[in-house]
Order: structure tokens, then sequence, then C-alpha cells
């Protein structure tokens, strides 16, 4: 195996241990901090794929990563925690080495089910179809085990930079007009999540989504 | 089995168990200067050695003959450990024998015996000790079995000597999953050897203690052999940790000219490890004694992986 497959393979492999780390986290402000090396690792080993494939449409995407996902998004997080005022420890539904336990399932799971696939798939990427499949549920065991609206949202990002870690490691990224698409829903997506932060506490005076069971009552 | 292979063997032993308190110090003295202490100099793990050969031993009235003879067993079993250890050479006689599996087995054999010794007299403190040291060892010895693994899988033998082999004089290749269980290694390495987030190895207060307890009641040649046990078990767990990860300088089957140079660089990562290991110990608080249990199995976590990632790749490539 070449250098530059050997270089996204350690990519990978870190991105799986920062999703486990993001997993095991206990305090917010870290978890944003972490999200922020998640992107900037997707960004880094995008370009090597770019760089190593000759797809010039990647270097936009990495770049693209870089901005929106390392420097825009946990900025805008950072604010939220501060305007908010909610620096608390977060807190889960099942204890943190139990999660893990199921956070090694999960990624057995995953990499078993990307075999067949990967076997299909020609880029030089292929070995990493399962970390990013693992990354995904990871992140969307995060988003079901946190009890806060802002740990869950922030799973849904890291589960998003699965996708996209996905996409470029199967076909070598996914057309532009699809990436560009995907960046803004994000974009906005987070605006909204920002927007409904306020109005949850406004509504409960806390940001705890069980509140928000009650409305199906009614 | 030849002499010049058996001289190699014997010139290991004696490096491993002259220099272990050497190692001891360096992190000691390390250690105090990130805390702005002025520090004893490296030489006062052999001080405190000499020191307590020369006290005379007080042993319990119920002590039992176990008491006695632990302290023995468990440096001759340090000593095995570390000499079953490819330090600055492969070509061991002791080495080719056993595998890492049997040198977990060793470890396992002095820690059941420092648990019994320490639960012997009945004293509470011992019997604290004792079951806090096998809370911890055994959620470690997973983690560690399962680094081994992973290495074992890259070179696809469980010998040590092997595996040193395979790493150091084949082709460099990036291997993810040695990062992992690098990781992992490192912190077995912590609580295995009582060190900082799991025990304090400088106190003796009775709420954080764990290894200090059960040898609250040995003295002087006993406690001296103990002391001196925990820095060749130091020692033994950094040059596994080189043997898997850094092999690199050990010297190679019949290369007998390449052991000058092994013996340089194995001084250098010794101090670059020593430096490390009082570096983590000064930035890290200590762990609640039940978050040792998340904190090993993190580590485990990180082992499985590491040999998880290694079977993506080779069954895809």
């Amino acid at each position: 195996m070449n250098m530059q497959g050997q270089l996204i393979d350690l990519f990978a492999s870190l991105l799986l241990l920062i999703s486990f780390a993001m997993l095991a986290q206990r305090r917010i402000l870290r978890l944003i901090n972490l999200f922020a090396w998640q992107g900037l690792i997707l960004s880094v080993s995008t370009l090597v794929v770019a760089w190593s494939s000759h797809q010039h449409h990647l270097y936009y995407s990495a770049g693209l990563t870089l901005l929106l996902k390392v420097i825009f998004l946990p900025w805008l997080l950072h604010r939220l925690i501060r305007k908010l005022d909610i620096k608390w420890d977060v807190e889960t539904l099942i204890n943190i080495p139990t999660t893990m336990l199921i956070g090694i399932g999960l990624v057995v799971f995953a990499f078993n089910l990307a075999l067949p696939i990967s076997a299909l798939s020609a880029t030089i990427t292929k070995s990493t179809l399962g970390i990013a499949l693992a990354t995904v549920l990871l992140s969307f065991m995060m988003m079901i085990t946190r009890r806060k609206a802002v740990p869950q949202v922030i799973g849904f990002l890291a589960m998003e930079n699965g996708l996209f870690f996905a996409a470029t490691s199967a076909t070598y990224g996914m057309p532009m007009v699809v990436e560009l698409g995907i960046a803004l829903d994000v974009l906005v997506g987070s605006f909204i999540f920002g927007i409904f932060f306020f109005h949850i506490r406004e509504t409960f005076d806390s940001l705890d989504i069980k509140h928000m069971e009650k409305l199906k009552e009614d | 089995m030849n002499t010049s292979t058996l001289s190699l063997q014997l010139l290991q032993n004696m490096l491993v168990v002259l220099a272990a308190p050497l190692l001891l110090g360096w992190v000691n003295t390390c250690r105090a200067w990130m805390q702005s202490r002025s520090a004893a100099g490296i030489f006062q793990p052999y001080r405190n050695l000499a020191k307590l050969f020369q006290k005379d031993a007080v042993l319990a009235h119920n002590a039992s003959p176990l008491f006695r003879y632990t302290p023995y067993i468990l440096f001759v079993s340090m000593w095995l450990a570390a000499a079953m250890v490819p330090v600055i050479a492969v070509d061991l006689p002791l080495s080719t024998v056993v595998d890492v599996i049997a040198l977990v087995g060793v470890f396992a054999l002095a820690r059941v015996f420092i648990a019994l010794a320490a639960m012997d007299v009945g004293t509470s403190f011992g019997t604290l000790g004792a079951r806090r040291e096998m809370l911890v060892s055994f959620l470690a010895e997973p983690a560690l079995m399962m680094v081994f693994f992973t290495a074992a899988a890259i070179s696809h033998s469980t010998s040590l000597t092997t595996i040193v082999g395979v790493l150091a004089h084949k082709e460099f290749v990036l291997h993810p999953s040695l990062a992992f269980a690098a990781i992992a290694f490192i912190m077995v390495l912590l609580a295995e050897n009582a060190r900082i987030p799991v025990d304090n190895p400088s106190t003796h207060l009775e709420l954080t203690m764990i290894h200090e307890a059960m040898i609250l009641e040995y003295s002087a040649r006993h406690l001296a052999l103990i002391e001196w046990a925990s820095a060749i078990k130091l020692f033994a767990y950094i040059t596994i940790g080189f043997a898997l990860f850094l092999p690199w300088g050990i010297a190679g089957v019949g290369e007998w000219n390449a052991l000058p140079l092994a013996l340089v660089l194995l001084v250098i990562k010794l101090a670059a490890a020593g430096f490390g290991l009082a570096l983590l110990e000064s930035v890290s608080a200590k762990l609640r004694i039940f978050r040792a249990p998340e904190f090993l199995g993190t580590a485990f976590l990180l082992a499985v992986l590491g040999i998880l990632t290694h079977f993506l790749r080779t069954s895809v490539a």
C-alpha cells in the first residue's frame, strides 16, 4: 500500500478515535473542541484524497469543511454556550463505560457491514468505509444517549462528518452540487438549532428535551 | 543456544537489574524539576535500597512463611519477566522459549503473591490494598493482552523477538492499529505500575493508596526487594513498549557490532520515556478509585479498536 493510502488510513483511525472520545466526554466545551478536531482531520484527509486521486472538486470540499466545521460551527456553538450560560456537564442516559462497550459492538457491526461494499469499490480509500460507517453509527448513538439538546446537535453534526467521510472514501466524493447543498443545509440547520435552543429554554426553563415529551399529550 | 547468546542474556539480565533503580531515579528527578522542587538526584533509589538492606527486618507474629517468601518470588519473577523482553538484542535464549502470553502470566504470578502476602498478616490496610490492586489488575490484564494481540496480528507471532524482528527489520509501514495499541499500552503501564492517574506512588494516604497499602507491613530487606522489584517492573514495561512500538535499534540475530548502538539508543529512549512519564504524572490528577475502571475500560476499548482496524485493513486490502 502506498504512502497516501497509509495516511488516509491513519486519519480514518483518528476519526474513529475522536468519535469515541466524544462519546466518552463529560464536558460540553471539550465536546465542541473535539468536534472541531474531527472536522480538521476530515478536512486534511479529504485534502490527501484530492491530492492522490487528482479530483479537483475535493479541494473545494476540503476548504469548505475547514471553514464551516472547524472554524464557523465551533465558534457558533461556543457563542451559544456563552449566551445561554449552559456550561453544565453532559448528562447521559446510560453510564459511560456501558456506552463505550455498546460502541465496540457498533464498530464490529459497521466493519462487517462495510466489508462486502468495500470489496466492490475500486478507490484507494476503500478500507476506510467501515470506519466511516462506524463514525456515523457512533454519532447516532451519541444523539440517542444524551439528554440535553446541545450534545444531540453536536452528535448530528458529527454524523454529517461521518457521512461526508463515507462519501469521499467510497466514491471520491459526491458531485459538487450535492456537497454544496449539504454544506448549506448544515449551516442553515445549525442556525435553526440555535434559534430552537433559545425557544426551548424560554418555554421550559431548561434544555432537557424530556420536557418536550409532554407536548404530545395535549 | 551457544555461549555467545548465553553471555548476551546474562549481560542483559545484569543491565536490567542494575539500571532499573536508575530509571526510577531519573523519573523522580524529572518530576521534581517539573514541580519546581529540588531533586534528590538520580542515584537516590540506590541509596534507599542500600539503607533498607542494612536494617533489621521486623515481622509480625502471625506472619506465615508466605509473607516472608513473597519478596523473593516477586523479585525473581520481575527479573524473569525483564529477561524475556528483547531490550538490547533479539538473540536471547530466554525470549525464544517464551512468548507474550507467558510474560503476562509471570506478571500475574507476582501480583497474586503480593496480594496474598498483603492479606496474610490480617491488617485492614493490607486487605484494602490487595482488593484495590486486584480490581485494577483484572481490568488492566485484558487490555494488555489485546495490545499484545494487535502486535501479534501484524507479525503473525506472539513471540516478542519475532514481533521486534518484523517491525524493526522489515519495510516501514504506518500501522494505525499500533497507534491505538500504543495509547492503550501507556494507559495500562500507568495503571500496572501504580502511577499517577490510578495510584500515587509517593503518598501514604489511606484514601488513595493501592500499591503502598499492600506493602506497609514490610521492612528492611523485604521492603528493599519489593521496591527493587517494582523498579524492575517499570523498566520491563517500558522496554516492552519499546519492543512493540519503537523497536528500531534493537540488534538483530547475530548482529554483534550493532550492540553498542543498541545500548546508546536504549539510553536515549529510556531517558525520553522517563521524561514523558514524569510529564504525564505532572499534568494529570489522580483519579478517584471508582473512575479507575473507566480509565482501564478506555484502554481496553482502544486496544480492541486497534485489533479491529488491523483486521479491517487486511481483509479488504
